[in-house]
């Protein structure tokens, strides 16, 4: 059986697996870590979203052994060691942008991504075009849309902290 | 998923020598073959995954061409200088396909040699004339490479290498997407350049095909109201549960007239 070696929240791992073992599997099959989350067979579901070498990607979609010499982030690989949460993270408790959860480890991990390669901030319109890889069958995605714009603006530095939600 | 080999070979002569075993299946993004495979639409017995060959990779431009290596990732067509510059058209249709997990993966030749009736590239592809070099050192027309659903003029083990764009003076594209599975309905790319005036149809029918009459009035007067007028003929066109062949005939014309507007 093929060993897969790569990184996962920077601890480097090495695995046996089969050609066919996905790298979802390998994540929360073997490695315990099941924040990452499969909602569908089909690729479009958007809830496995963890990030290879910095990009966001369908851990559904990709064989373990593809990620052979990777970094792999998973939503468990986010917050500080002392437990403070990314900012993405926070803007997703603050904006209430979760109701079940199911999706927000995927809606999290491409949310980053996303705010990443748009330096110069969205807009609305093209946050919600930028998920389109991401399903939430719970919150209509209003405070989704609201969470990743506020973080944006401390992503980028433009604020300190986030603003806080309308109560 | 049944259980198959998985190799990674560094050069081209390696892939075509383990994909000489008919049942062994290239692997480019994964990003169609991986979902088939997990339903167990396919059994190949190896797949070759040619994220490893640097021959594959890489864009640039040849005099007035646009040369783009088979392994290029959408996202990375999209946010390229190069195509940005020498076909704007094709870099917005490679940032609109899939969604950014999918462009982060797949590949243009990856979804060229699949042609899959639903995809974009091949409209791209069909109207601008590309060229389709292989493995076999063949270069194949745009088009004589496109057979039908899922069919290419490629052979058995004969790999993509790159694809070459002539440049033209204008180009645009425009989509109707299945609002549930995002996959093309009726998408139309126009061009006008070195090689005329060219009009191609994807998502409508069973395969990419060049839409003649368009082609003429375009020639005639490159505007939208050109081919406002002009009505495609059903026969033959795609009916499925998400639209009749007539609906999908009643949308190439409103997509041509918007890839007009498209390229300006």
């Amino acid at each position: 059986m093929p060993t897969v070696n790569l990184t996962v929240n920077g601890q480097p791992r090495s695995v046996e697996v089969e050609g066919r073992t996905l790298l979802v599997e390998l994540l929360r099959e073997r490695l315990r870590l099941t924040g990452t989350h499969v909602g569908c067979d089909t690729s479009q579901c958007g809830a496995c979203v963890v990030h290879l070498d910095g990009e966001s990607v369908k851990s559904c979609t990709l064989l373990a052994v593809q990620a052979e010499g990777g970094a792999v982030t998973t939503i468990e690989g986010l917050a500080a060691a002392d437990g403070t949460l990314h900012p993405m993270q926070e803007a997703f408790r603050e904006y209430h942008a979760l109701q079940c959860g199911f999706c927000t480890p995927g809606m999290v991990m491409s949310a980053i991504d996303l705010v990443k390669k748009h330096p110069d901030g969205m807009s609305e319109h093209e946050i919600r075009d930028g998920l389109e890889g991401n399903l939430c069958r719970c919150t209509g995605y209003h405070n989704i849309v609201k969470a990743i714009a506020a973080a944006q603006e401390v992503i980028h530095g433009r604020r300190a902290t986030l603003m806080p939600a309308e109560a | 998923m049944y259980d198959f080999a998985y190799h990674k070979p560094a050069t081209l002569s390696e892939a075509v020598a383990l994909l000489a075993d008919p049942d062994a299946r290239p692997l480019s993004g994964g990003q169609t073959i991986l979902p088939a495979l997990k339903h167990r639409l396919d059994r190949p017995s190896a797949l070759v995954d040619l994220s490893g060959i640097a021959e594959l990779c890489g864009i640039r431009r040849e005099g007035d061409r646009l040369v783009i290596g088979a392994m290029s990732r959408h996202g990375e067509i999209e946010g390229d200088a190069t195509v940005k510059a020498a076909i704007p058209a094709l870099a917005r249709m490679a940032g609109n396909l899939g969604d950014t997990q999918v462009r982060n993966r797949g590949t243009m030749g990856g979804s060229l040699a699949n042609n899959d009736p639903a995809a974009d590239y091949p409209s791209a592809a069909l109207a601008l004339a590309a060229t389709f070099v292989t493995s076999a050192g063949r270069r194949i027309g745009a088009d004589d490479f496109f057979q039908g659903m899922f069919a290419t003029a490629l052979e058995p083990g004969e790999l993509l290498t790159s694809i070459e764009f002539p440049i033209p003076e204008k180009a645009g594209y425009a989509k109707m997407r299945n609002p549930a599975s995002r996959y093309v309905m009726a998408g139309v790319f126009v061009a006008r350049g070195p090689e005329g005036v060219r009009v191609a149809v994807n998502g409508a029918g069973p395969g990419v095909f060049r839409q003649a009459e368009m082609e003429a009035a375009l020639a005639a007067d490159w505007s939208p109201e050109a081919v406002a007028g002009i009505r495609q003929d059903p026969d033959g066109l795609n009916g499925d549960i998400h639209g009749s062949a007539e609906y999908r005939a009643h949308l190439v014309t409103v997509m041509a007239r918007r890839a007009v507007l498209d390229a300006g």
